[in-house]
C-alpha cells in the first residue's frame, strides 16, 4: 500500500542549523499492515510521516501509495490518499467550527470542493451514529464548537475524521503523547478499533514501547534518520520490552536506546 | 434641546453612510475575521471601486452595470494581493500594502480615462441632477423611493443572504476552515491558498462596491476616499461583535453585527462633529476607537480570566 524507496531529507542545508534527519529510509507497508514507529528524539519518526504526508517535499528518492507516485504531489493533494492524527490535540481540527462541520470538511477529504451544501441532514444521522463509537457523549454535541472539547475529545475526534473516508493509508504521529495517560489509553483503545474495522493500512508513532509492542503487526525502531530494527509476524507477537531493547543495541552497537526510551 | 435636534435631525445621513460602509465592514470581516488575515488591500480597492463607478456613470452607463464593474474591478484588486501572498510567499500584511500603493497610481488613471484633458485626476463628480445615481445623500430626508437608505437596506440584506448561502457550501466552508486552521484544512485536501485568494477576491469585491455606493451617495469619487478604510471597517466589525456578539450567534447575524457596528460608528461620528470636533479629527478619533476596542477583549481575557478554571474540569470530567 506504502512505498518508500531512499528518501533524504535535510533541514536548513548550509547553515548552522543543518539537520539531515532522513538518510535513506525504504519502506514498504502491505495492504492492511499496523506499523508501530519507536525511535528516539530526532530519530526521524515524525519526519518520516511527514515526509509521506507530503508537509515538504523530500530531497531524494520517491513514495508511492497504492501504485500511485505522490512523491511531488502537495500536501492536500496528497490528503485524498490520507488520514492523519497529529501530536497536538489542536491541530487536527477547525476550533471556532462546529463538530459536524469538521466532520463534514473531514468527509469531503479528497473530492472536489462544490457550491453544494457544506453539510446535509443525512450527514448529520450518520455522524451522531459514528460519534457514539467514541463513547464521549459527543453524539449529543453536534454543534458545539470543536473549541469548547478538551484535548483527549479533539483528539478522538481527529482520529474518527481521519478514517471518516476510507483512507488509503493512516498516519498517527504520537497522537496520544499529549494526553494524560487515562485519556491516552480511551483513544488508544479508539485507535484499536477504527483500525480494525476497516483494516486501515496504519503507521503509528508512539513514545512507549509498551504501546508500540501491544499493538499493530509488525514494529520499527528509527535511529539517526533510518530503520535500525524492523520485526513483524511471530516475532513480533512475542517481543518484550528487554528483547526490543537488546536487539536495538545489537543492531546499532548502541545503548542509547536504554536513556532516550526508557525514561519517556 | 437645540442640540439634541441638530443631532437627530443628522441622523439619517449617519444611517446612510453606516449602512454603504456596513458592506465595506462585512468585505473586513471575510478576511479579519474568517479568513484570519488583516488585508490592507482595501484603502485602494474601496477607491478603485469608487472611481470605477463614477467613470462609468460620468460617461452615461446605467448605475447598476457601473456597480457591477466596480465590484469586479475590487475583486481583481483582491486577486493581485491573493496572488502576492501564495505565488511569490510575500506576507499578506505586506501583498495588501503593495496592491494598496499600486492601487493608487491605478486610480489616479482611471478617473482620467476618456478625458483628453489630463492624463491622472484626483477626483471625478457626479450629480443626482445630471446623472442617474441609484443612491444620493441628497434624498437622504426624502420619504420617496428615491431614499438612499431603502435601497442600501435592500443591498446589505441580499449580501448578506448571498454570502450566508455561499458560506454554507462545500467551498465556503473550505474557506472557513483555511482561516481556522491551515494544518487541518490541508490534512483534509483543502488548497489553502487557493481559499485564501478566493477569500481575499470576495472580500475586495464587497469592498469596491461599498466605494460604489459611496461615491455615489456623496456625489463624488476621489483618490483619497479610502485613506483609513480598513481602520473604519476595522472599527464597525469591533463594535458590532463587542456589542452584539453575546445576542448574535447565528453567522447572517454576525455580518449584520457589522452592519450595526459600522451605523453606530457613524452615529458617534456624527455627534463628536456636533460636538465641535473638526473633520480632520475623526482619524485620530477613529484610531482611538479601535485600539479601545481591540484592548477590552484582550486585557478581559488576561487580566479578568476565569473561564480558564471551568475549562479544565470539564476535561477531566469528560475525558
Amino acid at each position: 500500500m506504502l512505498d518508500v524507496k531512499n528518501i533524504y531529507k535535510t533541514f536548513n542545508p548550509g547553515t548552522v542549523n543543518e539537520k539531515t534527519a532522513l538518510r535513506g529510509v525504504s519502506l514498504t507497508l502491505n495492504d492492511g499492515d499496523f506499523v508501530t514507529v519507536i525511535g528516539g528524539n530526532g530519530a526521524g519518526k515524525s519526519t518520516l510521516l511527514n515526509a509521506v504526508a507530503g508537509v515538504w517535499p523530500v530531497d531524494e528518492g520517491c513514495i508511492s501509495i497504492g501504485g500511485v507516485d505522490v512523491t511531488k504531489l502537495p500536501e492536500h493533494k496528497r490528503a485524498k490518499y490520507i488520514g492523519r492524527v497529529f501530536q497536538d490535540p489542536m491541530m487536527g481540527t477547525a476550533a471556532t467550527m462546529q463538530i459536524e462541520e469538521n466532520m463534514a470538511l473531514a468527509a469531503r477529504r479528497g473530492r472536489v470542493r462544490t457550491l453544494r451544501p457544506g453539510i446535509t441532514r443525512d450527514e448529520r444521522d450518520h455522524y451522531r451514529e459514528m460519534l457514539k463509537i467514541l463513547d464521549l457523549g459527543l453524539e449529543d454535541r453536534l454543534t458545539s464548537k470543536v473549541g469548547l472539547l478538551s484535548g483527549g475529545q479533539r483528539q478522538a475526534l481527529t482520529l474518527l475524521m481521519a478514517a471518516l473516508r476510507k483512507p488509503d493509508l493512516l498516519l498517527l504521529d504520537e497522537h496520544t503523547a499529549a494526553l494524560d495517560p487515562k485519556t491516552a489509553a480511551k483513544v488508544l483503545d479508539a485507535t484499536e478499533r477504527i483500525v480494525q474495522k476497516d483494516r486501515l493500512t496504519t503507521l503509528m508513532i508512539t513514545h512507549n514501547m509498551k504501546d508500540a509492542i501491544a499493538h499493530g503487526n509488525r514494529l520499527i525502531m528509527m535511529y539517526e534518520g533510518n530503520i535500525a530494527l524492523d520485526i513483524s509476524g511471530e516475532e513480533k507477537k512475542k517481543l518484550t520490552v528487554e528483547d526490543l531493547l537488546a536487539k536495538f543495541g545489537q543492531a546499532t552497537g548502541s545503548d542509547e536506546a536504554d536513556d532516550k526510551l526508557l525514561l519517556s | 434641546m437645540d442640540f439634541l435636534l441638530s443631532f437627530l435631525n443628522s441622523m439619517p445621513g449617519a444611517v446612510g453612510q453606516g449602512l454603504a460602509w456596513g458592506v465595506m465592514a462585512i468585505g473586513v470581516y471575510i478576511t479579519y475575521r474568517i479568513l484570519d488575515v488583516a488585508d490592507l488591500t482595501v484603502d485602494g480597492s474601496l477607491a478603485t471601486g469608487g472611481a470605477v463607478c463614477a467613470l462609468l456613470i460620468s460617461m452615461g452607463a446605467n448605475p447598476w452595470l457601473a456597480m457591477l464593474t466596480a465590484l469586479l474591478a475590487g475583486m481583481l484588486a483582491g486577486l493581485a494581493t491573493g496572488l502576492f501572498h501564495t505565488v511569490c510567499g510575500i506576507p499578506a500584511i505586506l501583498s495588501g500594502i503593495l496592491t494598496q500603493l499600486a492601487l493608487y497610481s491605478i486610480n489616479l488613471r482611471i478617473m482620467a480615462i476618456g478625458d483628453e484633458s489630463a492624463k491622472t485626476k484626483n477626483s471625478l463628480a457626479i450629480s443626482v441632477d445630471r446623472h442617474d445615481l441609484l443612491v444620493s445623500s441628497r434624498n437622504i430626508r426624502k420619504l420617496t423611493p428615491e431614499n438612499p437608505i431603502l435601497l442600501l437596506v435592500v443591498l446589505v440584506v441580499v449580501v448578506i443572504a448571498v454570502l450566508y448561502w455561499f458560506f454554507g457550501t462545500e467551498q465556503g466552508s473550505a474557506l472557513r476552515a483555511t482561516g481556522s486552521n491551515g494544518n487541518m484544512a490541508r490534512a483534509q485536501g483543502i488548497n489553502t491558498n487557493v481559499s485564501k485568494v478566493l477569500g481575499l477576491v470576495v472580500s475586495n469585491g464587497l469592498v469596491a462596491l461599498a466605494g460604489a455606493l459611496l461615491a455615489q451617495y456623496q456625489g463624488s469619487a476621489t483618490v483619497d476616499m479610502g485613506r483609513g478604510a480598513i481602520v473604519i471597517g476595522l472599527a464597525a466589525v469591533i463594535i458590532g461583535e463587542v456589542l452584539l456578539s453575546g445576542v448574535f450567534r447565528n453567522f447572517a447575524l454576525k455580518l449584520l453585527a457589522c452592519v450595526i457596528g459600522a451605523i453606530i460608528y457613524y452615529g458617534v461620528i456624527t455627534l463628536v462633529l456636533r460636538l465641535g470636533l473638526e473633520t480632520t479629527d475623526l482619524k485620530l478619533l477613529t484610531a482611538l476607537v479601535v485600539a479601545v476596542f481591540l484592548t477590552i477583549p484582550y486585557w478581559k481575557g488576561r487580566y479578568f480570566s476565569k473561564a480558564v478554571k471551568p475549562a479544565k474540569k470539564e476535561e477531566s470530567a469528560h475525558a
